[in-house]
């Protein structure tokens, strides 16, 4: 590892338990903030692990973490908890790379209807199984509070880091970073690129789904409106891009300043989030097409180039 | 030449586009260090024939073998692993990544595949062989036509290819540039790599090509030594039509 | 039987509202995933006319057809064509589109909700039963049906005996060649987006007349939309109208014999079964 490697890991460490103290000094407001925050760290960070090398939009994140949430409520009575979450994980992991296997050969329009309706699909299933069976939804009952939450998210966001920062020095990583350049180019060079596309999908799939296994027992009771909710999917692919899906950090960048702005708009603006969700859209597009991240890279090269 | 074993063969292959058919029914034979030529007119099917056989397209008929293992309608990445490597007609580099990167895509996961250490230093000895190690930490956008030609040289030598496929890799280079060129692709002829060229620069087919093959309207119309094609009537006819045979 | 008619009746107005978006992605290449909203504007424009001045949905559609138009024509003009110019490859218009689309989209949703609210809009209109083969059905439907008929034939016979018609066909099947026959791309692109948009508005005021809509409803017509293209092929009139009767049968089908909380799942597996089976279209040759 070099010198800034290690200065990196110092730096990520020093924030880690900076954050994990959130509990003990700040007020609740503030830790529920720091669990949204934490939350969409995470989803953000595993999206653009895929979407920033590979340009495919996924908008699979409800789906995934409304399954999640399923198995929490589902498995709450038969098995511990800590059992959950891996299995979260795997069922993500699989229906992700199903999801991969069917669209990723083809255009990244495809893709998008395939994810955004894939979550609609899984809801209207649900909601008639439970229409079968009598219900609407169901009971999560755990002595799990916002600050046993708050750290698991933590810890889910630290193993995420963890593994970009993996992905990114191996094979794979490499592997997509000639993908997002020039498929043609990475197919020719012997690189088996459905498969690669494939095996990161996984990722977000498998840690969206875990995201939502740790929040069900917030909700108390699930509905499928609720843990589908596709508004989820298309926040996160707005933190991604707001902050940039150029580096592993980038997306951070973005979810942070954008809760805050969702909060302030809920807060003296309840009608008009859609509205704020459309413009941060066109802002992307228009105004930040490398988010926060390419404006930071801009502004150092331009510092570098004045005093070099 | 014709006692070294044989290397790649085209049997019957045959590519159609709707009613096109684009390359019709091509037989040929490339030996171990031999250096071929595929020439013929503009829309004779030279293209579309290296893209068969790079994994490109899929034949519509006819195979195509490598070393007595059959690789037509395999993947692009199946046969660039098997040892067939390409560079495209217009160059094609990865736009986000430094020189040296774009070299090492192809020691990564071509034919023989490194990494870490070792595949830095194999990058690297191909951008001394191309000669452009000066520029391994460049970006590829600074570089100059003939640089972006050298570098992705290097990335396809990098995965050590059994067959070697190039296309058109000199049109567009200045006289200068092209007498460079052609030395380059000299010096990996005298490597004894096997290679196929497309190629319309025809000083180039004369001092590199051991053999040609010369296609017209998707059919082989000749093949044999430059010399001897090129003075066939049958290729003056193609080139030039009727009126000046 | 009733399942069968009503079922191509739906499937009548689906084919609307995916020719459509059919114009827009096959000639002006825009995949327009803000195509519910117009709809959804122009099925507010009937019943805020309906419920104010008591006029008709179908005299509401000359005046929603043009607006539509000018609209959507601004749209593609101010915000969607710089992304054409400055689009590197055809994957990075894609993906900007895609994200463009998406916000216009919400924004579009958040100004129907600030000027109509939350509530479902919906009003009666011709909501008598006739009787065909002994069944009784909603005028308003077989009206709107009737409706939808005569603007997809008018619409077809244009594109293929119109000079203007051909031009645009040519665009969808060789933007690059067209260029060099003397057709005015950025131009007739810019107009068949305004032409897409102003009929899928129209397909809006006419399904107002029998089913309920609210403001955010837009994204599920527009997963329907794209579910009808991709299976009936981009740019082919023919396979958009089978592909979008093949839809309202199994939606009416789904409805009825199990479940109206399925219908989307069940064209979500259609469109599922037709990317794994026939990516191309029904009627689409493979092309490479």
């Amino acid at each position: 590892m070099t010198a800034t490697e290690w200065r990196d890991l110092g730096l990520a460490l020093v924030v880690l338990v900076v954050a994990a103290g959130l509990p003990f000094f700040g007020t609740p407001y503030y830790l529920t903030l720091g669990v949204t925050i934490a939350m969409y760290a995470v989803l953000a960070t595993s999206w653009a692990l895929f979407s920033g090398p590979t340009h495919y939009i996924s908008l699979a994140t409800a789906a995934f973490f409304g399954l999640g949430t399923y198995v929490t409520a589902v498995g709450i009575d038969h098995l511990p908890y800590w059992l959950l979450l891996p299995i979260a994980g795997v069922i993500g992991a699989v229906v992700a790379g199903l999801v991969g296997l069917a669209t990723l050969r083809l255009s990244g329009v495809y893709f998008v209807i395939f994810t955004l309706g894939l979550a609609e699909f899984i809801r209207q299933v649900i909601t008639w199984a439970q229409n079968l069976m009598g219900t609407r939804g169901l009971y999560v009952l755990t002595d799990l509070g916002e600050r046993e939450i708050y750290w698991q998210l933590l810890g889910l966001a630290a193993l995420v880091f963890l593994g970009g920062w993996l992905i990114g020095r191996s094979r794979l990583g490499f592997a997509l970073r000639i993908i997002g350049d020039d498929e043609e180019v990475a197919r020719h060079s012997g690189i088996d690129t459905a498969r690669a596309k494939v095996m990161l999908f996984m990722v977000p799939g498998a840690v969206a789904s875990i995201t939502g296994a740790i929040i069900a027992p917030r909700y108390v009771y699930i509905e499928p409106a609720l843990a589908f909710a596709p508004i989820l999917s298309f926040t996160v692919v707005i933190m991604a891009l707001l902050g940039g899906t150029g580096r592993l950090w980038g997306p951070l960048v973005g979810v942070i300043p954008f809760t805050f702005l969702t909060e302030w708009v809920a807060r003296w603006f309840p009608n008009q989030s859609t509205l704020v969700m459309g413009l941060a859209f066109l802002v992307i597009v228009f105004l930040l097409p490398k988010g926060f991240v390419g404006l930071i890279d801009g502004a150092r090269a331009r510092a570098r180039g004045a005093f070099a | 030449m014709t006692t070294a074993a044989t290397v790649l063969s085209l049997r019957g292959a045959t590519r159609r586009f709707g009613g096109l058919t684009a390359v019709d029914e091509i037989d040929f034979d490339v030996a171990e260090h031999e250096v071929m030529g595929l020439i013929g007119p503009n829309g004779s099917g030279k293209s579309t024939t290296l893209n068969l056989i790079s994994g490109a397209l899929a034949p519509s008929g006819g195979d195509i073998v490598l070393r007595g293992q059959s690789i037509g309608g395999l993947p692009a990445q199946a046969i660039a692993r098997l040892g067939v490597a390409r560079t495209f007609q217009l160059v094609r580099l990865l736009p986000s990544m430094t020189v040296l990167e774009n070299v090492k895509a192809g020691a990564v996961f071509g034919h023989r595949r490194r990494w870490g250490w070792d595949a830095d230093a194999h990058a690297m000895r191909m951008l001394e062989r191309v000669g452009m190690a000066r520029a391994a930490r460049s970006r590829v956008g600074q570089l100059t036509y003939i640089d972006t030609k050298r570098v992705e040289l290097a990335r396809v030598l990098a995965s050590d290819p059994r067959v070697l496929l190039l296309d058109e890799w000199l049109a567009g280079l200045n006289p200068t540039e092209l007498q460079e060129g052609i030395a380059l692709i000299r010096s990996l002829r005298d490597e004894g790599r096997t290679i196929i060229l497309v190629e319309h620069v025809m000083d180039a087919i004369r001092s590199l090509c051991d053999r040609c093959v010369v296609m017209a309207s998707g059919r082989k119309i000749a093949e044999g030594t430059p010399d001897a094609v090129l003075s066939d009537r049958e290729v003056i006819r193609a080139y030039l039509g009727d009126d000046d045979a | 039987m009733d399942i069968v008619i009503t079922g191509l009746v739906l499937g009548g107005t689906y084919a609307l509202i995916a020719m459509g978006l059919n114009l827009q992605y096959g000639v002006a290449r825009i995949m327009n995933l803000a195509n519910g909203e117009i709809l959804v504007a122009g099925a507010f424009a009937a019943f805020w006319f309906w419920t104010a001045a008591q006029l008709s949905p179908l005299l509401t559609i000359f005046l929603v057809a043009p607006v539509a138009y000018v609209v959507n024509w601004l749209i593609y003009v101010i915000i969607l064509r710089p992304l054409v110019r400055r689009a590197k490859s055809r994957g990075q218009l894609e993906v900007d589109a895609i994200l463009t689309t998406f916000g216009l989209g919400f924004v579009a949703v958040g100004l129907m909700l600030a000027v109509m609210g939350g509530d479902y809009f919906s009003y009666s209109y011709l909501s008598v039963p006739v009787m065909l083969f002994g069944e009784p059905y909603g005028l308003n439907r077989i009206v709107a049906f009737l409706a939808a008929v005569v603007i997809c034939g008018a619409l077809y016979l244009w594109l293929n005996r119109s000079r203007a018609g051909l031009a645009i066909r040519a665009i969808a099947t060789a933007p690059a060649s067209a260029r060099l026959v003397g057709i005015d791309v950025p131009r007739l692109s810019a107009r068949a987006f305004a032409l897409g948009g102003a009929v899928t508005a129209v397909g809006g005021a006419l399904i107002s007349t029998f089913l309920t809509l609210d403001a955010s409803t837009g994204v599920i017509f527009t997963l329907k939309a794209l579910v009808i293209v991709i299976m009936g092929g981009v740019g082919d009139v023919r396979g958009t109208i089978v592909a979008a009767l093949l839809l309202g049968l199994l939606e009416t089908f789904v409805a009825v014999l199990i479940d109206p909380g399925l219908t989307l799942a069940a064209a979500y597996l259609l469109f599922v079964l037709i990317l794994l089976f026939r990516p191309q279209g029904l009627f689409g040759r493979r092309t490479t």
